[in-house]
């Protein structure tokens, strides 16, 4: 190997309260190389990416180490040592940085050509400025012209932003650019295309990148390198190839384990039978924004329906008008043939009690002044005449059917993990134990390690309890895990319907083709 | 954008009438005739029908509140019952003193608020930011009697005995005239609203200099008064026009205690003689000009508000 | 797809600090709650027990004849009508603080039920109540105390009530504002798709959680009782004479703050000193309030 770019050794974070951030972290990159970073919300990853450029967020020190740039021109210099006009110079132009959210990235009161020329400026770009963000702006796929370059941050969608930061990075031509999961948030087509454009910017100007993410099948598109950190120590690190298919870490180990497997066999689907569950042309409009037109689902007794979509699609007022919670549709929901009644508080206590919901996020769905005992109680007190020691006793049942020790019950939401509370989300909607769950993008807000144990409690539960289920998701991934169809909702439409097995292999709607192409797999 | 700041002017129309309606409605809950009251337990029935008609009392009470905001727009507001004259006579001089005092405290304070909020920011934790974080805490919680009546025992009686504790003009002669009596009175208004604007102003700044964008443009290796100055300060403005002006505001009504503790001859003077007095005439005028200058303020901070917003401001684009 | 292993839970130390005493705890680590509490500690102690104490220690009641005007006689002399300055001084604060308390009471119960009804019920009755509290928004609280004044005179029960309703639309804000932001959590819906009454919906789920800002409120809205009786006195247009209160001893004493420098000094201090207290106390609450919520999103 030449000379890296950029090397880090022995880098150490603390608090300011003493607590380690990271501890001895070291790993260098080449030029025109990618190295992943890998690891879980609070693992370090991105303090680690920051101390690259010299930075530190407030309330963190550097205890140690050193972090070596090699630029384009000049000597090899320690960032760590230098003063902070020196670091400043170097900030933009020979090592760069693209955030996670660029709608806060981004300064919201300033046009976007005036931010990306702003960089050239301060770094004294030889040419013409702008001639420059023109050029930079076609080069990460957007429109170079002065009307495009007025524009607010606002008038840009989230995969435009997140191309205007790419171009902010690559507008010195810097050895370095730093990467801090820049497409979390955006939908896999975008991601697709993000990542396309950061592949060809870096081979094309053989720039170093340091990509920080938590999804390993990003990693296995992308990387040539990857770096595994855990709980703020370097765990392991090595050539992408051999980590993915030999990783030597338990931690790593786990994290491949939970990525869902596009090409594992479904279940047999269970034989048909009535409907218990049917949606019929359901239509709902907010203004003249139309965010549902005419959905039918039907689900039939003991199955799962994976609904998918991304952000935007209806699928969340699909779900939420099944449940209930949404009044303002048009369309009916019947169970078992009975059409019910649009607002939860207008259906009947078994009604309410047959369909049950788990939001996306167990942070949010539980209240953060009741146990959790309290909080799986309500329904029972709700929904059914048990006495209290009847309750009691079957809080404690579903606890245990949803393997949570006993002794959390008296415990507050804040003082569990979030896959705890999940699973405590989910034991409240099956206490009563209903006809039919929706469960909301339960996985979307836990740690990817915890996923998978979320989504492989729902698959055993609906089979010992024998309900039909709604799993909605974004990740087609996902379905030959959990589901035995598939409806593909986009635009407020159904655009695609029927068994896993022949919608993954043989996708009718050119959306689903459009999916199933671009989502990252290992 | 204009319809919104159009609907902003709509609503504070309709806020002021209301307010009319409240200080009208406020004063019908008077105990007792005031014909009666005026004329005396002695007065002759015919006497007191004959106050009551030149009063307009014995019409119906929602032909004397039209009555009485039509004299509003033609600057007619009514007769006050213990000089036996018009009140915009009794206010007129009244009105321009105690604006001189607002202004003057305006004028101080809010560039004297928001450059120690900044300054305060910027020095985030340390040593200097906690004295002057402390220091507002301390003052923003004394009531404006209590700062005035410091400030006499300091610079006008037992300490120093440089400046006068009471206003010197003879009636007529316009405040300005001596500089002097001024100082004490738009001291102490300052002192009471700068510390709102300071502790503001560090609080909104402290949120901006953490946002991601900031973050972003210490990143992209930009000095960092460039950063304060482009990327930092335009944020504050919105929400510190918002505060600005609920503290400018404020002094409307500071001000009465003020005028009081000084016997400065302004507006709130004569609210407190008017309340002792129970002349409601100039009770009415007085609360209504207050409330006016409320709402036309607030009204300002969040045209300013709108305007500063870029995403307001382009929305015809979109 | 299978979980290798399970996450750890969290460390049983986070979990042994129970919610509900949280906020207080977390407070309490700022300096400015202690002081705050000491300094608040002080005042009330005087003012409570005052007006037993004031005659026991010289000889004197709050209004009958101690001395020629002006006498430095005891410990701090007598007032303009010959009045023992220490006594009234030691009698002044009772009421003062008997009132702040009602009023901030009054206006906290009044002011946290609109919001929050407000808040949760949204649509026509939050529009409703919201532009209501801009029309009294938009006098300063001062100037209101002052016009009901002017009309049924300077009665006890009428500065509480007076003082306790402006607080209410300010206090309504911040309540609304917690609860819309709570109104648009998981838990809410939870509850909602359960049925449970929207009462109960209002005081088990909504309340517990605006409890911090609520809290925040009551320490701000004392302060502000306490200035606002305070300056009515002063004015002469709340507690009225021959009753020893801080506010009217000012009005009454500054003429002579040279002579009988006591009769002001001491009432300004005491006023200061509880001012300055309550607002520490409930700056400490704040700073922890924002803390926790400042936790909970990172």
């Amino acid at each position: 190997m030449t000379d890296p770019v950029l090397e880090v050794t022995g880098l150490a974070v603390h608090t300011t309260a003493g607590r380690a951030v990271l501890r001895d972290v070291s790993y260098a990159i080449a030029a025109g190389e990618v190295l992943a970073l890998v690891g879980e919300s609070g693992s370090g990853k991105t303090t680690a990416g920051l101390a690259a450029l010299g930075h530190f967020r407030r309330g963190l020190v550097c205890a140690g180490g050193t972090v070596t740039l090699r630029p384009r021109t000049g000597e090899p210099v320690d960032l760590l040592s230098l003063g902070t006009a020196a670091q400043r110079r170097l900030r933009g132009s020979a090592v760069s940085y693209i955030p996670q959210d660029p709608a806060l990235s981004l300064n919201p009161a300033l046009r976007i050509g005036l931010q990306i020329a702003e960089v050239l400026r301060t770094h004294g770009y030889p040419g013409s400025v702008e001639d420059r963000v023109a050029e930079v702006l076609a080069e990460v796929g957007l429109p170079a012209d002065e009307r495009y370059r007025r524009r607010y941050p606002h008038q840009l969608s989230g995969g435009q932003q997140q191309r205007v930061g790419i171009a902010m990075a690559f507008a010195c031509r810097p050895s370095v650019v730093v990467l801090d999961e820049p497409t979390t948030g955006l939908d896999v087509m975008t991601q697709a295309l993000v990542l396309e454009t950061v592949r060809t910017l870096t081979a094309e100007h053989g720039v170093a990148a340091l990509y920080i993410t938590h999804d390993l099948a990003v990693v296995a598109q992308l990387a040539d390198r990857v770096a595994v950190m855990y709980q703020g120590d370097l765990v392991e690190c090595g050539p992408a190839d051999r980590v993915l298919r030999t990783p030597e870490h338990a931690y790593t180990k786990r994290l491949l384990a939970a990525v869902p497997d596009l090409s594992a066999r479904p279940a047999p689907a269970p034989p048909p039978d009535d409907a218990v569950l049917a949606a019929r042309g359901i239509h709902v409009a907010y203004g003249r924004q139309k965010v549902l037109r005419g959905v039918d689902l039907a689900l039939t007794r003991g199955e799962c329906v994976l609904l998918l979509g991304e952000s935007g699609s209806g699928k969340t007022t699909l779900s939420q008008c099944i449940a209930g919670l949404n009044r303002n549709f048009t369309g009916t929901v019947a169970l078992e043939g009975t059409p019910l009644a649009s607002a939860t508080r207008q259906r009947s206590t078994d009604e309410r009690r047959r369909i049950q919901y788990v939001f996306q996020s167990p942070f949010s769905s539980l209240n953060p002044r009741k146990t959790i005992a309290q909080s799986i109680e309500v329904p029972l007190v709700r929904l059914t005449a048990l006495s209290r020691t009847q309750r009691r006793e079957r809080v404690a049942e579903m606890l245990d059917r949803v393997r949570l020790r006993s002794d959390l019950a008296d415990r507050l939401p804040d003082q569990l993990s979030g896959g705890e509370r999940q699973r405590a989300a989910i034991a409240r909607a099956l206490v009563t134990t209903p006809d039919v769950l929706v469960c909301d993008e339960v996985t979307s807000a836990l740690d990817v390690s915890v996923q998978a144990a979320i989504v492989d409690l729902l698959g055993e539960l609906r089979r010992e309890l024998g309900m039909a289920m709604v799993f909605v998701t974004h990740n087609i991934a996902l379905a030959p895990e959990v589901a035995d169809r598939i409806a593909v909702l986009r635009g407020g439409e159904i655009v695609e319907e029927g068994p896993v097995e022949t919608v993954l292999s043989a996708p009718s709607h050119s959306y689903t083709r459009e999916l199933l192409d671009t989502t990252p797999r290992l | 954008m204009t319809r919104l700041i159009v609907k902003r002017l709509l609503v504070s129309l309709v806020v002021l009438w209301l307010v009319t309606l409240l200080v009208y409605v406020a004063t019908l809950l008077l105990p007792g005739d005031p014909a009666r009251a005026i004329l005396g337990q002695q007065a002759t029935p015919e006497r007191i029908a004959a106050l009551q008609h030149q009063l307009h009392l014995d019409e119906p009470v929602w032909q004397r509140y039209l009555t009485w905001l039509g004299g509003l727009f033609t600057g007619d507001l009514g007769t006050s019952t213990s000089t036996q004259g018009p009140v915009t006579a009794l206010l007129a001089d009244r009105v321009s003193a105690s604006l001189v005092l607002l202004v003057l405290a305006a004028v101080i304070a809010t560039p004297l608020g928001l450059a120690l909020g900044t300054w305060s920011a910027m020095r985030r934790g340390r040593a200097t930011d906690q004295a002057v974080s402390g220091i507002s805490l301390v003052i923003a919680a004394l009531p404006e009697f209590v700062i005035g009546v410091a400030l006499i025992v300091l610079f006008a009686t037992t300490v120093f005995k440089a400046l006068p504790s009471v206003t010197l003009s003879p009636p007529g002669e316009p405040v300005w005239r001596q500089p002097g009596q001024l100082v004490l009175p738009v001291a102490t208004l300052v002192l009471v609203v700068t510390p709102y604007i300071t502790r503001m102003m560090r609080a909104t700044m402290n949120e901006v200099l953490d946002s991601g964008y900031v973050e972003m443009a210490r990143l992209k290796g930009i000095r960092e008064r460039t950063v304060l100055v482009r990327h930092a300060l335009p944020h504050a403005v919105g929400p510190v026009a918002q505060v600005v002006a609920l503290q400018l505001a404020w002094l409307a009504g500071g001000v009465v205690v003020v005028e009081f503790l000084f016997r400065y001859p302004g507006i709130g003077q004569a609210l407190i003689d008017a309340v002792g007095k129970r002349d409601v005439a100039v009770v009415q005028a007085v609360t209504l000009l207050i409330a006016a200058v409320y709402i036309v303020v607030n009204l300002l901070a969040d045209v300013i508000g709108i305007l500063a917003d870029p995403r307001v401001r382009t929305e015809a684009l979109r | 797809m299978t979980a290798v292993e399970e996450e750890a839970t969290v460390p049983a130390a986070a979990a042994a600090t129970p919610r509900a005493a949280g906020l207080i705890r977390t407070a309490w680590a700022f300096p400015q709650a202690k002081v705050g509490t000491a300094l608040t500690a002080i005042v009330v102690l005087v003012a409570v027990l005052g007006p037993w104490l004031g005659p026991v220690l010289t000889g004197h009641s709050t209004t009958d004849f101690a001395g020629k005007p002006f006498k430095p006689d005891g410990l701090t002399g007598t007032d303009g009508l010959g009045r023992d300055v220490l006594t009234r001084f030691l009698a002044g604060g009772s009421t003062l603080l008997l009132y702040a308390v009602l009023a901030t009471a009054l206006g906290l119960v009044l002011g946290a039920a609109i919001g929050m009804i407000a808040g949760y019920r949204g649509g026509w009755l939050d529009a409703v109540l919201m532009r209501g509290n801009d029309v009294l928004l938009s006098f300063p609280q001062l100037v209101i105390a002052l016009l009901a004044i002017a009309v049924i005179g300077p009665q006890g029960w009428l500065l509480v009530l007076v003082i306790g309703l402006t607080h209410a639309p300010r206090t309504a804000r911040v309540a609304r504002q917690a609860t819309v932001a709570v109104r648009g959590q998981d838990y809410i819906r939870a509850a909602e798709m359960y049925a449970v009454p929207r009462s109960q919906i209002l005081l088990r789920e909504i309340l517990p959680n605006i409890t911090g800002p609520l809290m925040v409120e009551v320490g701000l809205r004392l302060t502000y009782s306490i200035g606002y009786l305070a300056s009515l006195s002063f004015l002469g247009l709340g507690i009225q004479p021959p009753a020893a209160d801080w506010g009217l001893m000012i009005n009454e004493n500054r003429i002579a703050l040279v002579v009988q420098p006591w009769g002001v000094l001491l009432p300004v201090v005491a006023i200061a000193l509880l001012a300055v207290g309550t607002n520490l106390v409930a700056d400490s609450l704040a700073s922890a309030a924002a803390g926790r919520t400042r936790k909970v999103r990172s």
